[in-house]
């Protein structure tokens, strides 16, 4: 985590708990850095991982397409006392938003959210006779992402539905942390099953065991700075 | 309305599913939308697509098969059917906003007679916002239908001449299945496919906040 400053803008990956870099987290929690922006899909569960991180006060402002769910407790009270912000993003434009701040796109057009509330103030256009909404790229100073496996060079393979935002995410940030389950030699992965090139990743950190969210929410643990 | 048969989710789901032709890719809503999957007829081929990033997914699997890595859009567990794929998020909307998902059968609060739709948000105050996919979805998918009850719990009118609740996507559904009928918006209200045994067309219009034709 070394690097990562106050009011740093941070991604994380995951879909729910799938792929969701919790042990990396945990790592940032203990690091200390304060003020932040967090670009993931969910606002954490429980009082563990991102909902530990929120908890200990130290984001600023939470971009995400879907923070509520059934164990989402930390971040509903703290936007009920008004104590984060949040800019809600569509899924599909979230992900499209990072993709572009990765391939170098400053902004785009999409129909998503047209002449809904999420597209007040911003620049419309008609395309093919419909409306289309201005979208800006959205960059991070870090990601912290979750794979399955890693080589010397950065390659990483996921594993199943835990892909979903790591492999953009890797592009869209200046520094990309990857927590992977194994490190191999280079020219064991299967070059045709290289997800993520390494060009994009910037450090890997061997967690052989990952934390398991669902499991440590069950039996109540919450984590606490260290 | 006693003497109406109303129609089960399941048989909801089921009247859905008749209607998806053989080869299609298709997006489940989540909640009741997720039923479709388990009545698709007999010899019929029809690709599941998850928005987090799966296409051609199976059923829930055994409990000791249960992988947390293998989940649908609403974060249940899921298996993977032979010619099944993992992609990541940006090709996964790519395949819903580019027009490549061929029906999408979403939840709703309400839908308008000119094809408004809302489901992400009541709009009130205390409520913390989550729109997902849902307005890619509807923007995006060849064809939108929408699976709800007919009217909320207290009676109110569902079917709308305009939505007041915060909008997913405007013009876009083409057809609503509800427990009491199947109907298809026609832009200025809405025309009957099917209707619940013992409803009469007087009944189906008080229940109907939006012109209901036969």
């Amino acid at each position: 985590m070394a690097g990562i400053e106050d009011g740093a803008r941070i991604m994380l990956s995951g879909f729910g708990e799938a792929g969701h870099p919790t042990d990396l987290v945990h790592a940032l929690l203990d690091q200390g850095a304060r003020d932040l922006t967090i670009i993931a899909n969910n606002a954490g569960n429980g009082y563990v991982g991102l909902a530990a991180l929120i908890n200990a006060g130290r984001v600023k402002r939470m971009v995400c397409s879907f923070p509520k769910s059934s164990q989402s407790v930390v971040f509903n009270d703290f936007y009920a006392r008004g104590a984060i912000e949040l800019e809600l993003v569509p899924q599909g434009t979230l992900a499209e938003r990072i993709r572009a701040a990765g391939a170098g796109v400053p902004a785009f057009f999409t129909p998503t959210s047209a002449g809904t509330p999420l597209a007040e103030g911003k620049e419309v256009r008609d395309y093919n006779g419909r409306p289309h909404v201005l979208e800006e790229a959205l960059h991070a100073d870090v990601a912290l992402v979750k794979a399955e496996a890693a080589d010397r060079w950065g390659n990483l393979t996921y594993r199943k539905a835990a892909r979903n935002f790591g492999p953009i995410m890797c592009m869209a940030a200046d520094c990309s942390i990857v927590q992977v389950r194994r490190h191999v030699e280079l020219g064991e992965l299967d070059p045709e099953s290289v997800i993520t090139p390494g060009i994009f990743v910037d450090r890997t950190v061997l967690v052989a065991e990952p934390a398991d969210e669902q499991s440590l929410i069950a039996s109540g643990y919450r984590r606490e700075p260290a | 309305m006693s003497e109406v048969k109303r129609w089960t989710p399941d048989e909801i789901a089921a009247r859905i599913a008749r209607d998806i032709p053989d080869g299609s890719y298709v997006n489940l809503g989540i909640g009741q939308p997720e039923k479709v999957a388990n009545h698709i007829p007999e010899g019929r081929e029809i690709i599941f697509h998850t928005e987090n990033g799966i296409l051609g997914f199976g059923p829930t699997p055994a409990e000791e098969n249960i992988d947390y890595d293998l989940i649908n859009a609403g974060k249940k567990p899921v298996s993977l059917l032979k010619g099944g794929s993992f992609f990541h998020h940006a090709d996964s909307f790519a395949m819903i906003r580019g027009g490549h998902i061929d029906l999408c059968v979403l939840g709703a609060y309400q839908v308008a007679a000119n094809g408004d739709v809302a489901n992400w948000s009541t709009g009130a105050a205390d409520d913390v916002p989550g729109v997902g996919g849902a307005m890619d979805l509807a923007a995006g998918a060849k064809r939108i239908v929408v699976m709800m009850t007919h009217t909320t719990k207290q009676g109110g009118h569902k079917l709308v001449d305009a939505i007041t609740y915060p909008a997913t996507a405007r013009g876009v559904v083409q057809r609503v299945y509800t427990d009491i009928a199947v109907l298809d918006v026609t832009g200025d209200g809405f025309r009957v496919v099917e209707m619940a045994d013992g409803l009469s067309m007087e009944e189906l219009q008080a229940r109907t906040g939006a012109p209901v034709t036969g």
